[in-house]
């Protein structure tokens, strides 16, 4: 009984949950700081069960309708609706649920992680809410069917991602970073929330799919992509956009950066919605997948080589996370400009769609590990040079073993995660052309080489007498970069078992603009 | 489910077991390759020295460390031209930022509109 509800209402539970555990937060830190760490180690523990059980749903049944305030939820189109989907629709296809994995796993993990991380710092009780608001934007906007509705989570996760970089004031330059992420991702906001009045404007409709059934392309709709494609192309740091990723990356707390990864990846989601489920069929495939290729190109090599030349840590890894933002922009970039070919899309098309969207799962995992592991070397030293940083490798091993599953991984090591993904990119982008699979290996090659210096930086020569008394990171600390330490292996050991179960059905979903459509408005 | 299936990509295939077992095959050979080699390893004495080009060991021992500064000095030097002129971009300057953002959208109103 109790499971049919929790079934039957998984995509509200998926925000309830969270939201309300954040506002609480606040009121029960008031009285015990143990009580408040359970609260919100059960609360995120309880979304991530949930948000497991939605994508299970899904990938069993199909896509799930959840109709807010309906008597029937599983109705789009309620009688008193008068046919139209007036009313806030999730619309959980496996594209969705797919990044509602992504989210509950990293969630849980650097949940943990933050149990001892933030352990020494003040101003928990706003940190935790602040952490659970950013659940509930990146979650809302994986899942939600209607456009304002994505504007209003992307909103949630912008506040709560800015109010996070800023937390730790760290002399100003934090707060100089989170103020930089509020203003550009408050002006990457209204550019969204322009291109919706735009479709609203013209089609009396906010809904996905039924913005998606009546589409024509005019040059409003030209207008309200392009704003769509750039605000949420900027949101998930792709290059020339990316300026603020470094930035707020680095300055935010570790666990907080590995959180931000998926919280980008949620606008990166966004930038795949707009254009294979809003506008697909009338979209200029080719124009329009090649902007996303050439978006992805610039993105993973001017990411890896401004990596390469870092001096800073986390800096270093936030170049890395908009070069590997490349790589799945290239990915779904060539599945789209193969889109009105169907040989091409058989032959190589999803084949490079699923290797983008695998690469999406992948590195929220191994990325977020390797910012977990920096937050650890710098919770244990305080420091964030490499050129102050050495030897640690004598004390911090635990560490250092996940950095080397982490760094393997995102480098494309076999038999590591990151390069099943990779592989299933070049092999197919290579098909598509040539020279971007052999930039994207070459790119790879120079990640490799920019993670031997950081690991040969932090981890080997001799034990330095500075770093006498440094200790083993937490236990916390270890369980969360093990959770996503395994995970890497896992999908590493078995990326067939992956791919066949939750990235295929994702990047046939992307593709099956009709289904969707369907799905709510019922095979209109 | 079968975990332990292979990876095609439309060109080719990837089956992580397959090279794994192929690893540990290789790595009981040179094992057995290295357990007939002769052992003449004697701790303590001049052999488990750094050798650092004839110099002597410094003794701090920060002074042997390399810090990640040191690193691909000649990878970035050969490159100079294309550093020159990227790293620059990176001013730090939020209306630089605002101005590439709006740049690339203004860009990208042109392509989609003209074509």
């Amino acid at each position: 009984m109790t499971g049919d509800v929790i079934l039957q209402n998984a995509p509200a539970l998926l925000l309830a949950v969270p939201m309300l555990a954040a506002f609480a937060t606040p009121f029960i830190g008031r009285y015990s700081a143990v009580a408040r760490n359970i609260w919100v180690i059960a609360a995120m523990t309880l979304t991530a069960a949930i948000g497991f059980i939605l994508a299970y749903d899904v990938f069993t049944a199909g896509t799930v309708i959840y109709t807010f305030g309906a008597l029937d939820p599983a109705s789009a189109l309620p009688l008193d609706s008068g046919g139209i989907p007036i009313r806030i629709i999730f619309t959980v296809d496996a594209m969705s649920a797919f990044m509602v994995i992504i989210a509950a796993i990293s969630g849980f993990a650097v949940m943990l992680y933050t149990m001892a991380s933030e352990s020494k710092s003040s101003g928990k009780d706003g940190f935790y809410a602040l952490f659970l608001l950013l659940i509930v934007g990146i979650m809302g906007m994986v899942c939600t069917g209607d456009l304002f509705n994505f504007f209003v989570f992307l909103e949630i996760n912008s506040l709560a991602g800015a109010a996070l970089v800023a937390y730790r004031v760290d002399k100003g330059v934090a707060v100089e970073a989170g103020l930089k992420y509020a203003v550009i991702s408050t002006i990457g906001g209204l550019f969204v929330l322009f291109s919706i009045a735009l479709l609203y404007g013209q089609y009396n409709a906010l809904n996905i799919a039924m913005l998606a059934s009546s589409i024509q392309y005019t040059a409003l709709d030209k207008i309200a992509l392009v704003l769509l494609l750039a605000a949420l192309a900027m949101k998930a740091g792709a290059v020339p956009m990316h300026f603020w990723t470094p930035d707020a990356y680095s300055m935010a707390p570790g666990s907080i950066t590995a959180l931000l990864v998926v919280a980008s990846q949620a606008s990166l989601y966004g930038v795949f919605r707009v254009v294979f489920t809003l506008y697909n069929v009338v979209l200029d495939y080719v124009t329009i997948g090649w902007i996303i290729i050439i978006l992805g190109i610039l993105s993973m090599f001017v990411g890896v080589t401004m990596a390469l030349v870092q001096k800073d840590v986390k800096r270093l890894m936030a170049y890395h996370a908009v070069s590997q933002t490349g790589y799945m922009l290239l990915g779904l970039g060539v599945g789209l400009a193969v889109l009105g070919q169907q040989a091409a899309l058989d032959t190589y098309g999803i084949v490079a769609m699923e290797g983008g969207i695998f690469h999406i799962i992948n590195h929220a995992m191994y990325k977020g590990l390797l910012f977990l592991t920096a937050g650890a070397i710098i919770y244990r030293t305080g420091i964030r040079s490499l050129n102050k940083l050495g030897g640690l490798g004598h004390s911090m091993k635990w560490t250092m073993i996940f950095f080397i599953i982490g760094a393997l991984a995102i480098a494309g090591i076999p038999p590591f995660s990151g390069f099943a993904s990779k592989l299933l990119i070049y092999e197919s982008v290579f098909l598509f052309s040539p020279v971007l699979s052999i930039i994207a290996m070459v790119v790879s090659i120079l990640t490799l080489a920019s993670f031997v210096k950081v690991f040969h930086s932090i981890f080997m020569g001799p034990a330095l007498p500075e770093f006498a008394g440094v200790k083993e990171a937490p236990l916390p600390m270890l369980v969360g970069m093990g959770i996503l330490a395994a995970i890497t292996i896992a999908f590493g050991i078995a990326p067939e078992l992956v791919v066949d179960t939750i990235v295929t059905p994702a990047a046939l979903a992307l593709v099956d603009q009709g289904g969707y459509i369907a799905s709510v408005l019922g095979g209109a | 489910m079968d975990i332990a299936a292979t990876l095609t990509t439309g060109f080719g295939f990837w089956n992580p077991l397959i090279w794994l077992a192929v690893l540990v095959v290789a790595l009981v050979i040179a094992y057995i390759i290295w357990v007939y080699g002769e052992s003449s390893y004697k701790p303590g004495t001049e052999q488990t020295k750094p050798y650092l080009s004839g110099n002597r060991e410094p003794a701090a021992k920060r002074d042997v460390h390399l810090g990640g500064g040191h690193l691909y000095w000649g990878f970035t030097e050969a490159l100079s031209g294309y550093y020159d002129r990227i790293v620059p971009l990176h001013t730090g300057v939020l209306t630089d930022y605002l101005l590439w953002f709006f740049g690339i959208a203004a860009a990208l109103i042109i392509i989609v509109g003209l074509i």
